[in-house]
């Protein structure tokens, strides 16, 4: 088990399965929110759900019109579970304190879209700062 | 973080429910970015248009007004998602509209002003040199913190509610001195001509700065831009880079001289002629089809209005034309009849709206529309994501093509 330390965070713990990229994220940009999946063609995600997963992202990007999506997408049951960042913008974590989602950046270990493979099983502590691989 | 006795007291409830959400909201995002505390503001500005509120966001805002909701200080609000006086034409629905009307009635019912518009800082009242605010709308923040010298972060919807219940929002960020200095020095050699050539410029400084934790500041430019063409600067950088503040040395009041900002100690880095033109690269070419022309992102000034109604004077169109400006802008262009020579040509001007809000994806889908032409270097960069095509073009280009029905 690797234990990732980052800086304090937003929202409940959680664990889920982690999906990866080295690309940024908008709600409004990036994602087809009524059918769950990344539908910018550039996006490495594209194509891919995130529905119930551990998103872990570089940067977040784009307008102010995240903070109400995550609250509307977890209003609907189509939304990730948390996101990781290596820095979160303030309108993401505006966003994941109404929605009550786990959120949580700046990675002590480096570039957290490196440390954590997409498929694996993390825990997300965002009070203590901790993500934990825990399979 | 250190709370006053009014903020203990409205945590503890004991100024009601709404501004106890808000001070507990603002407590969340303000430990995230180690606020020491909070700061007053003297305006909150909110996006919230019905496509990225939804249900939810809505029935969330009808509880806070239900519960007593009201606002401490003057607050405005960005762009709607429809246009009530014009939707259907659109394919926009009545479920859409009404998730606008219930919003306006919530927002109304706590004292915040229904002003609809994202260049309020060319209309309403522009905040002044170290005025702490709460704005929402990428464009308005960058603009508000690099022209005017405001100090605002990008205050999402839920966020810029809270700073107008509370009159307040937690010190961090731009509100501070330190994120202000350049970290990055950018040295532009072509010179912008016109709007869009602003705003291509604005989404490469963006694009290399790459985070809201950048400031870049720019030298090399040899005219001072207006409020239109910061305006688009600002929007398309803050699209690209999540960046809400930038400087022009020389030029931006907190940046008389590079050395102000600390420009002086960074290493100096080129944006060329080649890198502006990759950018543009990526947006359509010569003989492209195109099934809609966009003006908006940001809502057109007055001035513009005049502009695209000069351009647009005595033609007929083979592509549709929407044009989307601020209600305030819209009574004086109507009275100017600026509206009537842009709607005498089939055209369409939408009142107190931003197309891309606008449920881009269903009313692109309505109405056929994927290979859309804009001037705006923002909104081309938005609509890859709703399934669009986007092009780009100047103003002057935009409306030719629309006569031709491709890009000209």
């Amino acid at each position: 088990m690797t234990t990732l330390k980052c800086h304090k965070g937003i929202g409940p713990k959680v664990t889920g399965e982690a999906l990866v990229a080295d690309d940024n994220f908008s709600a409004r940009y990036d994602l087809d929110r009524i059918k769950g999946i990344f539908s910018r063609p550039q996006h490495k995600l594209a194509g891919r759900s995130y529905k119930d997963k551990v998103l872990v992202l570089n940067t977040s990007k784009g307008g102010v019109a995240s903070a109400w999506m995550l609250y509307e997408m977890k209003s609907r049951g189509i939304a990730p579970k948390a996101i990781l960042f290596n820095n979160a913008n303030t309108i993401l974590a505006q966003g994941a304190a109404l929605a009550d989602m786990a959120m949580c950046d700046r990675f002590e270990d480096g570039d957290v879209t490196t440390l954590i493979q997409s498929g694996q099983m993390v825990e997300v502590d965002p009070e203590a700062g901790l993500v934990t691989i825990v399979g | 973080m250190k709370l006053t006795d009014e903020e203990q007291a409205m945590l503890a409830g004991e100024m009601g429910e709404p501004k106890r959400w808000a001070i507990d909201h603002q407590i969340k995002v303000g430990g995230m970015f180690d606020a020491a505390g909070m700061v007053p503001v003297s305006q909150a500005h909110m996006m919230a248009d019905p496509e990225s509120v939804g249900d939810a966001g809505v029935s969330f805002m009808e509880d806070l007004a239900g519960k007593g909701a009201r606002v401490a200080i003057p607050m405005i609000t960005d762009p709607r998602g429809v246009d009530l006086n014009y939707y259907r034409p659109l394919g926009q629905t009545e479920e859409m509209a009404d998730i606008d009307r219930r919003t306006i009635a919530a927002c109304e019912s706590m004292g915040i002003l229904m002003t609809n518009t994202c260049v309020n800082y060319q209309t309403i009242m522009p905040p002044v040199l170290g005025d702490h605010v709460a704005y929402g709308d990428t464009g308005v923040v960058i603009y508000s913190n690099s022209v005017c010298g405001a100090r605002s972060n990008f205050e999402g919807g839920p966020s810029a509610l809270a700073a107008g219940l509370t009159g307040r929002t937690p010190r961090y960020g731009l509100h501070l001195d330190e994120h202000r200095r350049a970290t990055r020095r950018f040295v532009v050699r072509e010179q912008p001509a016109e709007l869009t050539d602003w705003g291509v410029l604005g989404a490469v400084a963006g694009k290399m700065a790459g985070s809201y934790w950048e400031v870049p500041v720019i030298e090399g430019l040899e005219v001072v831009p207006t409020s239109d063409e910061m305006k688009h600067l600002g929007a398309a950088m803050a699209s690209y880079g999540s960046t809400p503040l930038f400087h022009l040395a020389g030029i931006t009041p907190e940046a008389r001289r590079l050395a102000d900002v600390g420009g002086d100690q960074l290493k100096a880095e080129e944006i060329s002629k080649a890198d502006l033109d990759a950018l543009r690269a990526g947006f359509g070419s010569k003989g492209d089809k195109i099934d809609v022309v966009v003006f908006a992102a940001p809502q057109l000034s007055l001035v513009e209005m005049q502009q695209v109604a000069g351009l647009c004077d005595g033609k007929a169109f083979k592509t549709p034309i929407l044009v989307c400006t601020s209600p305030q802008v819209y009574a004086d262009a109507t009275r100017m009849k600026f509206v009537e020579t842009i709607e005498a040509t089939g055209a369409k001007v939408l009142e107190g709206t931003c197309f891309y809000n606008q449920y881009a994806r269903e009313i692109g889908e309505a109405n056929g529309w994927t290979r859309l032409l804009s001037n705006s270097a923002k909104i081309v960069n938005i609509l890859g994501g709703y399934g669009y095509q986007p092009a780009l073009a100047s103003m002057e280009a935009c409306v030719a093509s629309a006569v031709a029905g491709e890009i000209v």
